[in-house]
């Protein structure tokens, strides 16, 4: 994938009847590499590897202050037909499903607008987009918390000058799922803007030309041409992006603290709760794993989808 | 801009914009021609107008709720105005959250440290993974890449878990030790340093220099563009950081700011005045570096690129 590195290397042993192993010279003569490699791989070690395989086994455990009981599979039953879980389940899905595509379509949209413009202007405008992206998740929903307060904040101020309103926007567990939502689909998505600007700058300035020549119209170009060698990018943005949702934690923590009642109570929040709040490691892996394996399938399944043809 | 064709005025005065009419390529290529395409074209302009003014409302209205005192704020209509501008929402923030500068001080800290311990050990690795040949390495190289896909939520238990038992648990160690490398620092380091030329290293080689002296005296100097770009999004991530500060952290003088801010929410939560200087106080940093280093921001999203394949 990245170049062709693939191979591993094999250095041709030295055949002679040394008293070291041959395997240990070379590798005391690669001494270097492998102190250089040593901080890497000794932390990913520890933080990465052992972490992960430990996970899998907590959530197969109790854990307990005098050492865990093994419970089988209880953890992962619990966790499927626990009603808080798939509340916070359905909740994530539906960000997710609602958030993506339109955070795609958006970023392509306004991309392909920006491209066509002068190089100072689209400078303009991409800072402007992405600018609201260097504040942190947690400075972000605390301004959007004030834009919503049902007495003072902004949307309600405004709204009420031309006679809607006052609308409970957090507060109520039937609009403040999608309150957290609006909060996204009313902000620029900076980044992938970015991304989709350096994508179709190396597009090969040819396809432009033959299609020139066939008197497409600009539509048409930016159908047949631009959009399929997009594909690679809105696959990468994508898969990112469902990821990134699935993980959605902070507004929530911000916004609403999980409520009212589980209205906006996550996955990533409930493992949060589970383990820190109510110590339930066991449960609380179980519930990783669980999220784990849905956001593998579901890049992988994209992957498959969308890198038919993707080469150019 | 070369000037090999004629060069008559008229010539000069087209080129630059034919110029970027050749380069543009990828969006909609569309001139308009007649009124109702000149209208179509401000229409589009002003959605894309409308969207930078949408993206910036919120931290605008940041800054402006952060100046304007708080009582003006809780009014209805809210008295917004550059006159009634005053610095008393960062008073009232410094008497009522008497910690904020320290949480300040210790995120820049902490920040700081992340990024020196990361350009070190990312640098380390990416050389020893792009230039140098030793059995395993490939191996390695894609275990460490492949752990990429792992959502960090599984391994939040087990950490949580392990730094207990280290004694790291409401310590800086917590967060220093496990974020000294990253894996997405050494890949992007490993992609930047195979582009530079074999050349001057093996000089140094044959000159007697050591492996340690030539990743020191040759490479480091060479990486300085790729070092930017990973030293500013280090440093920015640690900033914002919050789940992990959130778990490991629990003395409230050790807090880092995001963390800090939302103990700030629950305490104060309907004092906006107070709470938007707060989150103004941390943002800043952010667009500083920005404004700064939004060429280097810019450069590592197209370094990351790489990943897509």
């Amino acid at each position: 994938m990245v170049d062709g590195s693939a191979r591993i290397s094999q250095d041709p042993e030295p055949r002679k009847n040394n008293r070291v192993h041959p395997v240990l010279k070379l590798l005391y003569k690669k001494r270097w590499a492998y102190y250089f490699i040593a901080p890497a791989t000794i932390l990913f070690c520890i933080f990465t590897v052992i972490p992960v395989i430990r996970s899998f086994i907590l959530a197969f455990q109790e854990f307990r202050l005098m050492g865990n009981v093994w419970v089988g599979l209880e953890n992962f039953k619990y966790v499927l037909t626990d009603p808080v879980f798939h509340r916070a389940m359905r909740n994530t899905a539906f960000y997710t499903v609602v958030m993506v595509p339109q955070g795609v379509l958006k970023a392509l949209i306004l991309a392909s607008i920006l491209r066509n413009l002068p190089e100072a202007v689209q400078t303009f405008f991409r800072g402007a987009y992405y600018l609201p992206g260097v504040a942190s998740a947690v400075v972000i929903s605390m301004v959007w918390k004030w834009i919503y307060d049902p007495n003072f904040g902004l949307f309600n101020f405004i709204l009420g000058t031309f006679g809607f309103g006052p609308y409970p926007w957090l507060t109520s567990p039937k609009t403040s799922l999608t309150s957290i939502m609006l909060m996204g689909i009313l902000t620029a998505p900076g980044y992938y803007i970015i991304l989709y600007l350096a994508a179709m700058k190396k597009i090969p300035r040819e396809l432009y030309e033959v299609a020139d020549i066939d008197g497409a119209t600009p539509f048409a170009k930016w159908w047949n041409v631009t959009l399929p060698l997009l594909k690679p990018t809105t696959l990468y943005i994508t898969i990112t992006s469902i990821i990134g949702s699935f993980q959605i934690f902070t507004s929530a923590y911000v916004m609403t603290q999980g409520g009212p009642g589980y209205s906006t109570m996550t996955v990533v929040y409930l493992i949060y709760n589970t383990a820190f709040r109510d110590f339930e490691f066991g449960l609380a892996s179980a519930q990783a794993i669980v999220l784990a394996a849905i956001i593998v399938f579901i890049s992988v399944y994209n992957f498959r989808v969308f890198s038919t043809d993707v080469q150019y | 801009m070369s000037n090999t064709t004629g060069s008559s005025v008229l010539g000069k005065a087209l080129r630059p914009r034919k110029e970027t009419d050749r380069d543009s390529t990828g969006g909609i290529h569309w001139r308009p021609r007649g009124t109702l395409q000149w209208i179509g074209a401000v229409l589009v302009f002003l959605f894309i107008v409308a969207w930078a003014v949408l993206s910036l409302l919120p931290m605008s209205w940041m800054f402006t709720s952060a100046l304007t005192p708080s009582s003006a704020l809780v009014k209805m209509p809210p008295q917004v105005s550059v006159k009634n501008f005053s610095l008393a929402n960062f008073k009232d923030l410094l008497k009522k959250a008497p910690l904020l500068p320290r949480w300040f001080l210790n995120t820049a800290l902490i920040a700081s440290v992340a990024t020196v311990a990361n350009l070190i050990f990312d640098t380390l690795a990416g050389y020893a993974f792009a230039k140098m040949d030793f059995p395993g390495r490939d191996i390695i190289f894609w275990a460490i890449l492949s752990t990429m896909m792992i959502p960090s939520q599984v391994t939040l238990v087990p950490m949580f878990l392990l730094i207990n038992k280290l004694k790291w648990y409401d310590s800086y160690a917590a967060i220093l030790v496990p974020g000294m490398c990253q894996t997405f620092g050494i890949f992007m380091m490993k992609q930047f340093i195979q582009t530079l030329p074999a050349d001057m290293e093996d000089a140094a080689r044959v000159d007697g220099c050591s492996e340690i002296g030539i990743w020191w005296r040759i490479i480091l100097p060479l990486c300085k563009p790729g070092m930017a770009v990973l030293g500013i999004s280090v440093f920015m991530g640690q900033w914002k950081s919050f789940l992990w500060p959130l778990i490991v952290l629990k003395t409230e003088r050790k807090f880092l700011l995001e963390q800090g801010l939302t103990t700030l929410q629950q305490q104060f939560f309907t004092d906006y005045g107070v709470l938007m200087s707060g989150a103004a106080l941390a943002a800043i940093p952010m667009i500083i570096v920005f404004f700064f280093f939004q060429r280097y921001l810019i450069e590592g999203f197209t370094v990351g690129d790489v990943l897509k394949g």
